[in-house]
């Protein structure tokens, strides 16, 4: 999934300011999962910023929604009346969400709520990792099924680099070293040989190296 | 392997010396001064200086630059190049132009992660890695093209150095990876420094057992330790170094004023033990801001640089 963090109260009442009327649109996909932008985190900041005007003697007016999924037009239609009927949008869904939003209601005003962080997955309770870069070309069945693109700080395809300890990452000792993780798998998965094979370098074309990407599906398209 | 030398550090190694080289960091800043003095500290002791890319991802002048000015001293220089600050085009770009300098020599390496330097807040760029690059030196050098393909005017011949830690986890995977950057066109290796003499042996050992000590000149890293402090700083906050204990104690052990002095002695013990180690074909001093100290130890572990051969 796509994993978010909202952004401090403080942040998001400075963007709000100039609004009177504001309609708080959540997600109901990913940054609900995550909760940074689903019905409840829309509730509770719905209530926070009408706290925090009302103590400073200003006012504002908000609206809360939650569509199911704001990246597709047909729940974004839903969103239609309420986004007319308000000065802004704060869309606490990703930065696609936001997007996808900004562009079809052209008039208003569209803010972010959520800082976009990663595609990572939920690793225990609270706590999320970082697991792809959508680099448009998956190598993870040489790598043991662990991206060292996404999780080797130095993004290295041929092994680790020479400050690899105690399976950890020289950035931070809190960080698994990759590359510990793979040599660790593949050699479970018997497949040891991985490591010998050269790599070449990376085509970053199907990256966003490459300019922004779009994907046709001709046999999808009526 | 480059068939004639136009390195002199290659040339010593291919006749057989041992041979000693030096590492100089360029200052923060454009004073070729600071340079120069330490290419004059070294002149004369060592085969070869081997000048940081932007160590520990720190801002300083240019590896190229420094290069240039310690050779118009008479001095041969390796140029360390990152892979963390430059993509595929600038790399080559910079071999082309290193080369045109009379740069001979290039190490290569992936570089430390800038979230530890003078600017953690820069974007890193490691669009190839340090075997990638290997390769892509290897290339232009053997078969004159670039990583294209594209036929080279004046293909850059250089001697092609990597890295190796051989106390790095796991140890049988090392030997693996040191085979892989061999493979790839590594010509010699300097190793992180040797504290830990046993590990090293051992790592020696499995490199001897695939072979790879014939295929490779191993240039084995050694810092003196100038202080408790240093040594407190190396055994624990420096990535991949392996101080063992009983360093440590000698250090602790030594009487006041005579900490540094120990740190020398253990260095020289250390370069003693290297040199009898059969596929050790050279030391590489990184005396840590201490180039001056390195004449010192040149002279009192009784190597000499140049050729085996005169
Ligand atoms: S190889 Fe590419 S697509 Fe596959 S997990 Fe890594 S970044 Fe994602
Ligand atoms: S320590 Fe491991 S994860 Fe971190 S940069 Fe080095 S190889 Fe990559």
């Amino acid at each position: 999934m796509i994993v978010g963090e909202q952004k401090p109260i403080a942040e998001i009442k400075r963007m709000v300011a100039p609004y009177k009327k504001l309609l708080i649109l959540g997600c109901g996909t990913c940054v609900s999962t995550c909760f940074a932008g689903g019905k409840d985190e829309v509730a509770t900041l719905a209530s926070a910023l009408r706290l925090a005007f009302r103590a400073e003697g200003g006012e504002i007016e908000v609206e809360e929604l939650t569509v199911e999924r704001q990246c597709e037009n047909e729940f974004i239609q839903e969103a239609a009346a309420g986004a007319a009927r308000n000065s802004a949008v704060l869309s606490l869904a990703c930065g696609a969400g936001v997007q996808a939003i900004a562009r079809r209601f052209g008039r208003t005003p569209v803010l972010p709520g959520v800082n976009t962080s990663f595609i990572g997955v939920l690793e225990r309770q609270g706590v999320f990792t970082e697991e792809c870069i959508g680099c448009g070309n998956c190598e993870l069945a040489v790598f043991g099924g662990i991206c060292p693109i996404t999780r080797c700080s130095k993004k290295l395809l041929n092994g680790p680099c020479g400050g690899s300890q105690g399976g950890k990452c020289e950035i931070d000792p809190e960080t698994d070293c990759a590359w510990q993780l793979i040599i660790d798998r593949l050699r479970v998965l018997g497949q040891m040989d991985n490591l010998r094979t050269y790599i070449p370098p990376k085509d970053w074309r199907s990256s966003i190296s490459g300019g922004p990407r779009k994907l046709v599906r001709e046999d999808l398209i009526v | 392997m480059n068939p004639e030398p136009q390195s002199g550090l290659q040339r010593v190694l291919s006749e057989g010396g041992f041979a000693v080289t030096a590492e100089c960091g360029p200052p923060r800043g454009g004073n070729a001064e600071v340079i120069r003095d330490k290419g004059r500290w070294l002149k004369g002791c060592v085969d070869a200086v081997n000048v940081t890319d932007n160590q520990t991802a720190i801002v300083r002048m240019s590896s190229i630059a420094a290069c240039v000015h310690l050779q118009q001293m008479g001095l041969e220089p390796v140029m360390q190049m990152v892979t963390r600050d430059r993509n595929r085009i600038a790399l080559q770009s910079d071999i082309m132009g290193a080369y045109s300098l009379g740069i001979r020599n290039i190490l290569c390496l992936s570089g430390d992660h800038q979230t530890f330097g003078s600017q953690p807040d820069a974007m890193n760029v490691f669009d190839i890695d340090s075997i990638n690059l290997l390769r892509a030196v290897q290339t232009m050098r053997d078969e004159g093209r670039d990583m294209s393909g594209y036929e080279l005017d004046g293909p850059p011949r250089m001697f092609i150095g990597a890295v190796a830690n051989p106390f790095a986890d796991p140890l049988d995977y090392h030997v693996i990876r040191l085979a892989k950057k061999i493979e790839a066109g590594a010509d010699f290796i300097q190793t992180q420094c040797v504290y830990n003499l046993e590990r090293f042996k051992e790592w020696m050992r499995l490199a001897r057992e695939e072979g790879l000590t014939d295929r490779v000149h191993i240039l084995a890293g050694v810092t003196p330790l100038r202080s408790l402090r240093m040594t407190q700083h190396m055994a624990s906050k420096v990535a991949g170094m392996d101080v063992p204990d009983s360093v440590r104690k000698r250090m602790a052990g030594a009487p006041r004023g005579k900490v540094a002095e120990e740190g020398t002695r253990i260095c020289l013990e250390t370069i003693a033990e290297l040199r009898q180690i059969e596929g050790v074909h050279g030391v590489h001093i990184m005396a840590i801001g201490g180039e001056e100290k390195v004449s010192e130890i040149v002279e009192a572990a009784g190597l000499t640089p140049g050729p085996a051969v005169a």
